[in-house]
């Protein structure tokens, strides 16, 4: 409630929602979507602060893609709100590349590169810059985008492989390649749908790392199946079970909590 | 021009950067090499203009130059000379072609319709100032000078005379200025696009869908040309282009050389706007949105847009070609706009290889003048003994076959000769086959049930 | 009104008393037949009529085309013919019995004058009316419907009782009503013959009514008692310089020179470089040619320009109007009622016809879009050589038809002959080409569109460039009128059943059986099939070769309606594609409202320009682009993810 200011438009409605200290960056209410008679998605409410590491778990068929592609655009719910930043922006009214624009970058569950392009030409569309068409074409690289690139390679540890096409990398090069362009998107939120599959056990640990030095500043919303690896973020969780939220709170506190066990993990 | 030692220089063997794969430290041409590994990422699609290309086509039109009949040993005919400026004209529509196809993924059936209206837009010009001339002589013999009124009339009644009208539509009010009809060249197909894509773009059609719908609007478009009230003369089209106003001592021989060279650079610098657009970052854009459009959309990049852009500027230069190919053909009638007219154009940038500009124009120029040397009665009859083949009447049946021989084997098409020629492995991936990736919608199953409500 | 006594003594008077032949009728009026008055003759026509004679129609013809002659020894009356050397044959009028050699001085031809001959044949019609032989009288009804006058409006009346016919009968009732409506006697009589035309939809009723109601154009200082059509407002209803111009042509004032009349003026007066005065040279700019026209008028070379105030004022100072030439308002009035009732019918049936004919199109979109559907919309294969399929079906009637003469036979043979091939071309297709491009659904349309000009080409090899004709067999070849405006020839009606045949066919085919199951398996999960037993390549092939042998049966069906030419495919390839596309992809029920769509839109925007069908075509291109901004996935859109792909 103090993070309010006056220039906020829906202040008194979002001060009994914003129960943690931190601005909330994005606040999805009541949020419903079918398809073809399925309930994908029910009621769903969430609120991510500024900065935040959240972990989403739940079982197959929670909602949990499907909630990420609501907020970035991709599926538009049959009602309810997404709302975003200082300014309340109404998501459901942006297309996609606005709401990318506006500062929410996805990794996507199967790594999605452009096979037919390098790595540094990856790194490089992803790269935080003016998105219009003209900017694009008369777009020249200074030193400091070569720079950054070589920056973001070498955290992500594809310093060697800048001018392989990434069609030619492992998969778990192609999963760093695509952390790495939501790193050098730079945005204030992070969706991560399932980083760590097909790492091996030390990149699971360089993962978290990045991930939990990204929410020193960022909003980052992680989605994982492995137990281990939400344990290692340290960070409060939200479970999924069909379509709506089951239980909130610190990984310890959700895996006591009998309904949890139930439907998710007693299985 | 100033470069073109440098770039005759550059020419062989390979030329610029695939001089480079012909050995793994064969970096003759000094210029800072990045990594070898890097050499797979260029296969003809990324990457500087390929001088040698340019300096290929300047020596060729010295070549020919030095043979005409206007400037030189008059080995080559004025109107071979007609032929080879409207094989270029032609290559530039191509290369226009692929970058909104090869490189952004849009096939579309339609710019041959833009190339068209290039051609009708310079036609009205033309026709109008030359009929204007005509009319002024024969007025001029008359006992009082014609008023304003009665010159226009008589060039109404002269153009339009063949659809039984006499006046001149409101559309040829800016026809009496080449400076308009010329501005009108870049805006007619340059709004057309504009207005069309922006249509399509934004209700997201894409793949064979747009394809139809490019095809409908130029079928539209033919269809609207081919009516006698449309303004345009109907099914006569716009004559007599050949005859350059204000130049009518001039010889068509040394006309033909003129729009030859004019053709030339024309293709020259669409060469090199392309070659720009189509490298860096632009590039890179808009191969991502030909293989991985809802990807490029979650970065932030504005994909309707960008395809508005491909599609409008590729249109402009199309238009541009046309206003240039059809003063050297002398003659525009709506049959040129027919959807055959655009299926050929793809057919030529698919034969040649999309995705690299240059296999684009030897696409255009080796299937148009093949096709003109085939039904043009050039090509020899060949007995079977039981069945004499007479080109005239097979060629199109062998050149149908040959492009499903090459969509079916040679999808990278003469283009892919290069590659095959400096060894360079062939690229396995599905980013190869580029447009075609575009338009798979495996990867986007929540969008299409996104239905617009 | 010798006429009704004529008619009143046929109808008076028992045949049966009077059987007599027409020889002695004439003797009895002799003087009257040998040089007849239109006043008198009326007596000796009414008792010919009356005679019940067989040859009264020949009879009173040659008497009224002046073949009869009177021998004037025995004062008999025969028909002559000239034999020369001023001898004539006589054949007896009613025997018909010669007497060769009777010199021309013992003869006299009968001569009757232009008021007789009217008479006669007033007479000749009413007794044809009455003529036992129907198809006489239907030929002598005919006849007075073609040039009706007044003289025929009494007889015809006269034969109405009598007709036993119910449909002729029918026909001259009106064909009097008609008649009456313009030359009854009384305005009542009149009226109530315009009265009983409501509701008649035929164009003679329309064009009587019309002719009823012609007016013409006049002018007057003030408005005439006249039975005044319209008053026409110049401004509104007519241009300022049309209505000078109905004044100069009336001489009610005088005419505006025209440019082309000063222009001549001004060539004729040039005098040494000028032209009253004002150069030559300056005469391009129209005010300066005003000016030395001026001045020409003014010395009193060419008459004076009327300046437009006077123009405006001629104008204003007068009446324009349209008036009936029929004087009497009560007559007008009736008909112009009738006459918008009868319209008000002939939009309706108009519509319905165009109803009609847009169903009939929208079958024929149908039947060639549909085959289209099922490996587009289906299998999402997409085959620009669909078009050179219809074609090689057509093609395939037409050498049927050149082995089997008989058309209903070879229809029935080319049908099931046209499927077979191009069922077979389109698995080889299938199996050669389409197979290996799943999945690159623009390089199938290229090498599809290679196929196609092949093919085009090599029909035109084969068959030459010249249409040729696919003939229906008679039985399909008339037309169905429900009336004068409605009416559909059988073969739309033909290619319409067909259409309904296709669509439970398929309907059928693709949801109750199991072709269809699997067929539905898998296009939508191709691998899933496979693993379930579903062979997807036999599938696949059979899927691409119905829908190209419903193709080669629209071929047929096309053909017999339109013409067979290598480049008929084409025509049809993008119309059907938009069908399928704007109907929504993937679902019979989508084509056919995609077909009824283009078909009734393109039927509906000729309507409003008939002239012109290129127009139309281009309009509804036009509308179809914009139609998919507001439904990309056409009108019957699946929902779900099997939509999609």
């Amino acid at each position: 409630m103090t993070a309010l200011t006056e220039s906020e438009p829906r202040s008194h409605e979002r001060g009994e929602r914003a129960r943690r200290p931190g601005a909330t960056l994005l606040e999805v209410s009541g949020v419903s979507v079918t398809f073809d008679g399925f309930r994908a998605i029910n009621n769903l409410s969430i609120s991510i602060g500024e900065p935040e590491l959240r972990a989403i778990i739940g079982p197959n068929g929670a909602g949990k893609t499907t909630f990420m592609d609501i907020v970035t655009g991709k599926t538009r719910p049959d009602e309810g709100r997404v709302l975003w930043g200082e300014k309340s922006l109404n998501l459901l009214k942006m297309s996609e590349s606005e709401i990318a624009r506006a500062g929410i970058g996805r990794k996507f569950q199967k790594p999605t590169v452009f096979e037919a392009q390098t790595v540094r030409a990856n790194l490089a569309m992803a790269l935080k810059a003016p998105r219009s068409p003209f900017d694009v074409l008369f777009f020249r690289p200074g030193p400091d985008v070569a720079a950054r690139i070589s920056e973001l390679a070498a955290e992500i540890g594809l310093a060697g492989e800048l001018d392989r096409l990434s069609g030619e990398l492992s998969h778990g090069q192609k999963q760093w390649l695509e952390i790495g362009m939501l790193l050098a998107q730079d945005p204030r939120l992070l969706l991560v749908d399932e980083p760590a599959a097909g790492m091996t056990p030390a990149e699971r640990e360089h993962t978290t790392d990045l991930l939990k030095r990204a929410a020193e500043k960022h909003a980052v919303v992680v989605v994982e199946h492995d137990m281990e690896f939400v344990r290692r973020l340290e960070c409060r969780v939200t479970v999924l079970h069909e379509g709506s939220v089951l239980a909130e709170g610190s990984l310890d506190h959700v895996t006591r909590d009998q309904r949890v066990i139930d439907v998710y993990l007693g299985r | 021009m100033t470069d073109t030692p440098h770039s005759l220089g550059r020419k062989y063997p390979g030329g610029g950067r695939h001089g480079r794969a012909i050995g793994p430290s064969d970096n003759g041409d000094g210029e800072a090499a990045p990594p070898p590994a890097g050499r797979r990422a260029d296969h003809g699609e990324t990457g500087k203009p390929k001088y040698w290309v340019l300096g290929l086509l300047f020596l060729f039109c010295f070549a020919v130059t030095i043979m005409s009949e206007a400037a030189g040993t008059g080995t080559i005919s004025t109107s071979f000379v007609k032929t080879l400026g409207k094989t270029l004209c032609l290559c530039l529509a191509a290369i226009a072609m692929d970058v909104v196809w090869g490189y952004t993924g849009i096939l579309s059936l339609g710019h041959m319709a833009f190339f068209g209206l290039g051609g009708y837009m310079i036609g009205q010009w033309l026709m109008y100032a030359r009929t204007e001339a005509i009319v002024l002589e024969n007025l001029a013999s008359q006992p009082i000078p014609a008023t304003p009124q009665e010159i226009q009339n008589a060039i109404g009644s002269q153009i339009f005379g063949v659809v039984g009208s006499s006046d001149l539509p409101p559309i040829w009010g800016f026809a009496h200025s080449l400076t308009l009809q010329l501005a009108l060249v870049v805006l007619v197909p340059g709004l057309l696009a504009l207005v069309f894509g922006w249509l399509a773009f934004r209700s997201r059609v894409t793949g064979v869908y747009l394809s139809i719908l490019t095809q409908a609007m130029t079928l539209a478009l033919s269809l609207y040309l081919f009516q006698n009230d449309s303004g345009l003369r109907g099914n006569n089209g716009l004559s007599g282009l050949q005859n350059i106003p204000g130049h009518e001592q001039t010889s068509q021989a040394v006309i033909s050389l003129a729009f030859f060279w004019a053709s030339a650079l024309a293709f020259a610098a669409g060469y090199l706007l392309f070659s720009w657009i189509v490298s860096g970052k632009m590039g890179s854009v808009i191969r991502g949105i030909r293989d991985n459009e809802s990807r490029v959309r979650f970065l932030g990049y504005p994909v309707e847009g960008f395809k508005l852009f491909v599609f409008t500027l590729t249109a402009v230069v199309c238009g541009l070609a046309g206003a240039l190919y059809y003063p050297q053909a002398g003659i525009i009638n709506p049959a040129e706009i027919a959807p055959i007219a655009s299926i050929y154009l793809a057919v030529w940038v698919a034969i040649g290889g999309r995705g690299r500009l240059y296999g684009a124009a030897i696409g255009a120029a080796f299937v148009s003048l093949l096709s003109s040397w085939f039904t043009g009665g050039g090509a020899p009859p060949l007995d079977l003994g039981f069945y004499r083949i007479l080109w005239t009447d097979w060629w199109l049946v062998l050149l149908g076959l040959s492009f499903v021989l090459v969509t079916l084997f040679a999808p990278k098409g003469i283009g892919g000769l290069f590659d095959f020629l400096v060894r360079k492995p062939e690229a396995d991936r599905e980013g190869d086959y580029g447009p075609d990736a575009g338009s798979r919608r495996a990867e986007e199953g929540p969008e299409d049930e996104e239905a617009r409500t | 009104m010798r006429l009704l006594k004529i008619l009143a003594a046929l109808l008076l008077l028992p045949a049966a008393v009077l059987a007599q032949d027409v020889q002695s009728v004439l003797q009895t009026h002799a003087e009257e037949a040998a040089s007849p008055s239109r006043r008198s003759v009326g007596v000796l026509l009414a008792d010919i009529s009356a005679s019940g004679a067989p040859e009264t129609a020949t009879f009173l013809e040659r008497y009224r085309d002046r073949e009869v002659w009177q021998r004037l020894s025995d004062g008999r009356f025969y028909y002559a013919e000239d034999t020369g050397d001023r001898t004539y044959t006589l054949i007896d009028i009613d025997t018909g019995a010669a007497t060769e050699g009777v010199s021309a001085d013992d003869l006299e031809q009968i001569r009757p004058n232009g008021g007789v001959q009217r008479e006669i044949a007033g007479a000749l019609v009413a007794f044809q009316l009455s003529d036992p032989d129907i198809s006489r009288r239907r030929t002598a009804v005919e006849a007075i419907a073609r040039s009706p006058s007044e003289d025929h409006l009494a007889p015809l009346r006269a034969s109405v009782d009598t007709e036993p016919d119910p449909a002729l009968k029918a026909r001259k009732e009106q064909l009097a009503d008609l008649l009456a409506a313009t030359y009854g006697d009384t305005p009542e009589e009149r009226i109530a013959a315009i009265e009983d035309l409501t509701g008649s939809l035929s164009v003679e009723v329309r064009a009587a009514l019309n002719r009823i109601l012609a007016t013409e154009a006049g002018v007057a200082t003030d408005l005439p008692e006249a039975n005044i059509a319209r008053v026409l407002e110049p401004g509104r209803d007519l241009t300022e310089a049309a209505a000078y111009g109905i004044l100069v042509s009336e001489g009610l004032a005088q005419a505006n020179p025209t440019d082309a009349e000063i222009y001549t003026a001004l060539t004729q007066n040039i005098d040494g470089g000028t032209v009253a005065g004002v150069p030559v040279a300056l005469l391009g700019d129209p005010a300066e040619r005003l000016r030395a026209y001026d001045a020409l008028a003014e010395a009193g070379a060419v008459p004076r320009r009327i300046p437009p105030e006077a123009i405006a004022g001629a104008v204003t100072s007068h009446v324009f109007f349209e008036s009936y030439l029929e004087p009497d308002e009560a007559i007008t009035d009736a008909a112009r009622r009738v006459l918008s009732g009868i319209q008000t019918r002939v939009g309706l049936g108009q519509v319905a016809d165009r109803t009609l004919d847009g169903l009939s199109l929208m079958s024929i979109y149908f039947l060639a879009a549909i085959g289209l559907a099922i490996t587009f919309g289906v299998m999402g294969v997409i085959n620009m050589a669909h078009g050179e399929f219809i074609m090689m079906g057509a093609y395939t009637g037409y050498v049927v038809q050149l082995f089997v003469p008989d058309y209903t036979l070879s229809l029935a043979i080319a049908l099931p002959l046209a499927f077979v091939v191009t069922f077979g071309a389109g698995v080889a297709l299938e199996r050669s080409v389409i197979r290996f491009l799943y999945h690159r659904p623009l390089e199938t349309l290229l090498a599809t569109f290679g196929i196609s000009i092949a093919l085009q080409q090599l029909a035109k090899n084969i068959f030459g460039t010249q249409a040729r004709p696919l003939t229906s067999p008679d039985w399909l070849a008339g037309a169905w009128a429900v009336n004068d405006v409605i009416q559909i020839s059988y073969i739309r009606i033909a290619i319409f059943v067909l259409a309904l045949i296709f669509l439970a066919l398929l309907l059928f085919l693709l949801n109750r059986t199991r072709l269809g199951l699997e067929v539905r398996a898998v296009t939508q999960n191709p691998g899933m099939a496979a693993s379930m037993g579903i062979d997807p390549d036999r599938i696949n092939m059979l899927t691409f070769g119905l829908g190209s042998g419903i193709a080669g049966i629209a071929g047929v069906a096309i053909g017999l309606y339109a013409q067979v030419t290598s480049e008929m495919g084409s025509s049809y390839i993008v119309q059907s594609f938009m069908t399928v596309v704007v109907g929504g992809v993937g679902n019979v029920w989508g084509t056919l409202a995609g077909a009824s769509l283009i078909g009734g839109l393109q039927k509906g925007i000729e309507w409003f320009n008939p002239s012109n069908t290129l127009a139309a075509q281009t309009y509804m291109v036009i509308f179809i682009i914009l139609f998919i901004q507001f439904r990309p996935k056409g009108i019957v859109a699946l929902k779900g993810r099997a939509a999609g792909d």
